[in-house]
């Protein structure tokens, strides 16, 4: 039976288990549900949880484990001399070995023995069928498929066997357990706890998994390439090989993309900073109401915007911009209209990726401003200084901690930013340190790297997720110090 | 405090007082005052500007020049040796663009022999002509022979030159479209024949080559998959554990180890996520790649901060009191908390999801590295098939290089920004509509 069957099966068995539970507990109570400890409804629930939940369970493990299980022993059937071969080659066979046997099961008994044993044959048979196969089979594949095949049917069959003649013990069982004083509602408050708990983990195991996942990728990584070439290297060039062509490895030097991040990264601060923080003093202090009620919603605009249009608008408004007007401060400056801005730059990018980040600063620090409490200011006020003194010398000292924390968590946000550095900063990796020319960044050699056709064993791919976890680490370490001092600062009025 | 000073009958002698510095310190007021406002302003000026240029650039991809003109459907040209009844495979073989080149060539006067005149005809009508008339032959094989009024989609550059988009001032050999087209251009407007008309195709074509004829409607179609899947998926997960880390959570190292990891995903360069789901979701499960199901998945594990977040938010607004009448009529924390606390916290949580799912609608860079770069044509039937979404059709468009391309990118952000504000009104109204001050 096809898995949704089975779930399908399932899913009518607790239907009809809940409405048989209800109804038999209503029936011991003589009708008066007071009579009982819990709610009908619970003890219906209780029948179809008991007659469900350890079949599902079963099912799910049994899905995962048997292709496991089955693949290793038809692989260990394989002639000696196959299983000499590499990995990849015996992955290879395996693959051919599954097409086949889904083959087989396409074509008819009849077809079978008109082919027989003949591979050839057997392999045009199924190019009939519209299932063509990369090469000729070998005949240890067909005798192999053949094996397949006929372990998964068994597999199949012994998984809906025991699926369902355990949810019908199940639900046998939980019927013969529904009594007056059987408390229905405490076991299936228990197993919804259960699942409450598994929800929230969910957040640790996938911390987990990207932790492991880029672990262990990044590890086959540096098992090709140093792990100090790749942190101090001064040169990224990975030479994508042709295809079949093992001979150059390539230059993998984290430091020339990482420099493109950071300085990108300050460029953008450098606009998000003194605006955004400019923008929350004043809604904060200054604006009315009215003024805040509008403005504050129309900065918070800028943070919907998806970075795709950023990175759009860096790259057919801003960099076009910027690239013609420098060319024409340089026409009239010198004669010569070359431009000295190129349209993908370190400014384009940075430029745009501040605007982006105007509202994250703004909304974060108008936050944390107005906690600041009145006394303080009134304090300032009253002794006679005007209300930008208060601001500098009262307002912001008390807010420091708590805006520095901001606008590191804003700095994660500019390293791990995507999209406008894809569109706006440029490919080249260079090490230099004019803000006109294009760079690039770490997060745009992940994008370029993991495009395309991948192999998952060249370290031109593997790279990536060394890529990854760097900046993984890199944005942790920022965003775990901004809440740390944050907390720090929270506690001093309370 | 200048009457204070002034107090002191016959004290005017008395040297000013002392100077404390007022105007230059009201200046300085004055001034932070004006960096406030220019930082402000400069804010929301890029907020305009950013809109002005998508909108000015993309308004025109909502309609389409065609050309409406009698096509013939020549029996010589489609099917010359009268095949057809036989195998069918001829009709879908037929050279139709050469059927509506001699159309157009013979609306417009062009000799049948003048090759160089055919060719500037040719290049008149888009390729997409292919399709068109050839579906609407299959369709209905009888008009084989007949003459039929068709509107032809006219070829990517005479669009952008009839929308005024080409410099007609600039040498004839440095555009893409020749003096003589343009003339034919305003000819065939002049009749009434060619003209724009609302751009259906936009909202509901696949992917194409060609500017005029490629569209969005595969990219919604797989965002939609997306946007249901991260719904079904992240709402119960997210709720499930706001509910437990807000009411039933021990003080504990697990708990807190909880709560900080939730705060630091949240903050995780989305990128990241993108790896996460390569490596775990294609490389490792065997999903396939370029589906909208591993797409959904990866979107899901990066909204959950959120709405977990949100949810608690909205959780713990929900008045102690409410709580305890539960309780003290009997009900179990479980009853309580599903029953009574929940429901009073939906508006609270169907707030945060929305805005969470908004932000999944325009994630880009997690589905370039799941392989949502790929060139689709074709709807996707199943979340399992190869599929795009609306921000990577985007992103590919950004990178296509022909001119014709860059209204229809501004025309599908527009879509994108539509659809992100018809969310954000809706999460404001619901927030308005439903939420209770205790």
């Amino acid at each position: 039976m096809s898995t949704p069957l089975i779930l399908l099966i399932l899913a009518i068995i607790a239907i009809v288990c809940y409405v048989v539970g209800t109804r038999h507990a209503l029936a011991i109570a003589g009708g008066v549900s007071s009579k009982l400890h819990s709610r009908p409804g619970y003890y219906g629930t209780f029948v179809a949880l008991c007659a469900v939940l350890p079949a599902a369970i079963i099912l799910a493990v049994w899905l995962i484990v048997s292709p496991f299980y089955i693949n290793s022993t038809v692989l260990g059937g394989f002639p000696e001399d196959v299983r000499a071969k590499s990995q990849a080659e015996q992955g290879l066979a395996f693959g051919m070995v599954s097409s086949l046997a889904r083959g087989m099961d396409v074509l008819t008994l009849d077809e079978i023995d008109s082919v027989g044993a003949d591979p050839v044959a057997l392999r045009s048979a199924l190019g009939a069928k519209g299932l063509p196969l990369a090469g000729d089979p070998e005949p240890y594949m067909v005798e192999s498929a053949g094996d397949l095949n006929a372990m998964n049917k068994i597999s199949n069959r012994l998984m809906t066997a025991i699926v369902l003649i355990v949810a019908l013990i199940g639900a046998g069982f939980s019927y013969t357990r529904i009594s007056h004083r059987f408390r229905a509602r405490n076991r299936v408050e228990k197993v919804i706890l259960g699942s409450l708990v598994v929800a929230s983990s969910i957040a640790i195991i996938t911390t987990i998994g990207i932790v492991l996942s880029m672990l262990t990728e990044a590890g086959h990584f540096f098992g090709r390439v140093p792990a100090w070439e790749f942190f101090f290297g001064t040169v990224w060039d990975p030479r994508f090989a042709a295809a079949g062509a093992t001979a150059s490895e390539g230059q993998f030097g984290l430091i020339p993309l990482l420099l493109g991040t950071l300085y990108i990264g300050f460029v953008a601060m450098l606009v998000a900073v003194p605006v955004g923080l400019f923008s929350a003093i004043y809604m904060a202090e200054y604006a009315s109401p009215k003024v805040r009620g509008v403005a504050k919603p129309l900065l918070e605009v800028l943070a919907g915007i998806p970075t795709i249009v950023y990175g759009f608008f860096a790259l057919t408004t801003v960099g076009p911009f910027l690239r013609d007007i420098s060319s024409k401060i340089n026409g009239i400056a010198t004669g010569d209209f070359a431009n000295f801005i190129q349209a993908q730059s370190v400014l384009t990018a940075g430029f745009v990726m501040g605007i982006m980040l105007i509202p994250y600063v703004s909304s974060l620090s108008d936050d944390i401003i107005t906690a600041v409490p009145r006394a303080l200011r009134d304090g300032s006020l009253g002794l006679g200084a005007t209300k930008s003194e208060t601001i500098k010398k009262v307002v912001m000292p008390a807010a420091l901690p708590g805006v520095v924390g901001a606008l590191l968590m804003t700095a994660s946000r500019a390293i791990g930013e995507t999209m406008i550095v894809v569109l706006a900063a440029g490919v080249a990796a260079r090490m230099q340190l004019n803000p006109f020319e294009p760079m690039t960044t770490v997060t745009v050699k992940i994008v370029s790297q993991l495009t395309g056709d991948l192999e998952f064993t060249s370290p031109q791919t593997l790279v990536a997720f060394a890529l990854g976890i760097t900046l993984f680490v890199i944005t942790l370490c920022l965003n775990i110090y901004a809440l740390f001092i944050v907390r720090k600062y929270r506690e001093q009025y309370e | 405090m200048t009457d204070a000073v002034s107090f002191p009958a016959g004290a005017s002698a008395k040297p000013a007082r002392r100077d404390i510095g007022i105007k230059r310190r009201y200046a300085a007021e004055r001034r932070f005052r004006a960096y406030g406002i220019a930082a402000l302003s400069f804010g929301i000026l890029f907020l305009f500007i950013l809109l002005y240029s998508v909108v000015s650039k993309g308004y025109t991809a909502f309609q389409q020049t065609m050309i409406t003109i009698p096509v013939e459907f020549s029996e010589q040209i489609i099917d010359k040796d009268n095949e057809r009844a036989t195998d069918p495979s001829k009709l879908m073989t037929a050279n139709y663009p050469v059927v509506a080149r001699n159309a157009l060539a013979k609306v417009l006067g062009v000799a049948e022999n003048d090759r160089q005149g055919l060719r500037a005809v040719n290049q008149m009508i888009s390729d997409g002509v292919r399709g068109q008339l050839r579906d609407m032959v299959t369709a209905n094989p009888q008009i084989v022979g007949t003459t039929q009024t068709v509107s032809l989609l006219a070829a990517g550059d005479i669009d952008s030159a009839f929308k005024g988009q080409i410099d007609l001032t600039v040498s004839e050999n440095n555009r893409k479209v020749s003096d003589q087209q343009v003339g034919w251009m305003n000819q065939l407007a002049e009749s009434g024949a060619l003209g724009k008309h609302f751009n259906t195709g936009i909202f509901v074509n696949g992917n194409s080559s060609r500017p005029e004829a490629a569209g969005v409607g595969v990219a919604l179609i797989g965002s939609f998959y997306m946007m249901a899947i991260v719904l079904v998926l992240s709402l119960p997960i997210g709720v499930a554990a706001s509910i437990y880390l807000e009411e039933f959570a021990p003080k504990n190292k697990f708990t807190d180890l909880i709560e900080v990891n939730i705060n630091n995903l949240a903050a995780v360069p989305s990128i990241v996520y993108g790896l996460l789901g390569l490596a775990v979701f294609i490389n490792f499960m065997g999903l396939p790649r370029s589906a909208s199901l591993v797409g959904g998945l990866v979107l899901t594990l990066m909204t959950l901060p959120t709405i977990i977040i949100a949810t608690r938010a909205a959780l713990k607004a929900v008045p102690p009191s409410i709580r305890a009448a539960a309780l003290g009529l009997g009900a179990s924390k479980m009853q309580t908390i599903f029953h009574h606390v929940l429901p009073l916290a939906m508006p609270g949580i169907l707030t945060g999801t929305i805005i969470g799912l908004a932000h999944a609608l325009g994630e880009t860079a997690p589905l370039l590295l799941i392989g949502m770069v790929a060139f689709v044509a074709n709807y996707p039937t199943t979340p399992m098939d190869p599929s795009t979404a609306l921000p990577v059709q985007i992103y590919m468009w950004a990178n296509e290089a022909e001119r014709a391309f860059v209204e229809r990118t501004s025309g599908a952000i527009i879509i994108l920004l539509l659809f992100l504000v018809v969310m954000n009104v809706g999460a404001i109204l619901l927030r308005r509509r439903f939420e209770r001050r205790w």
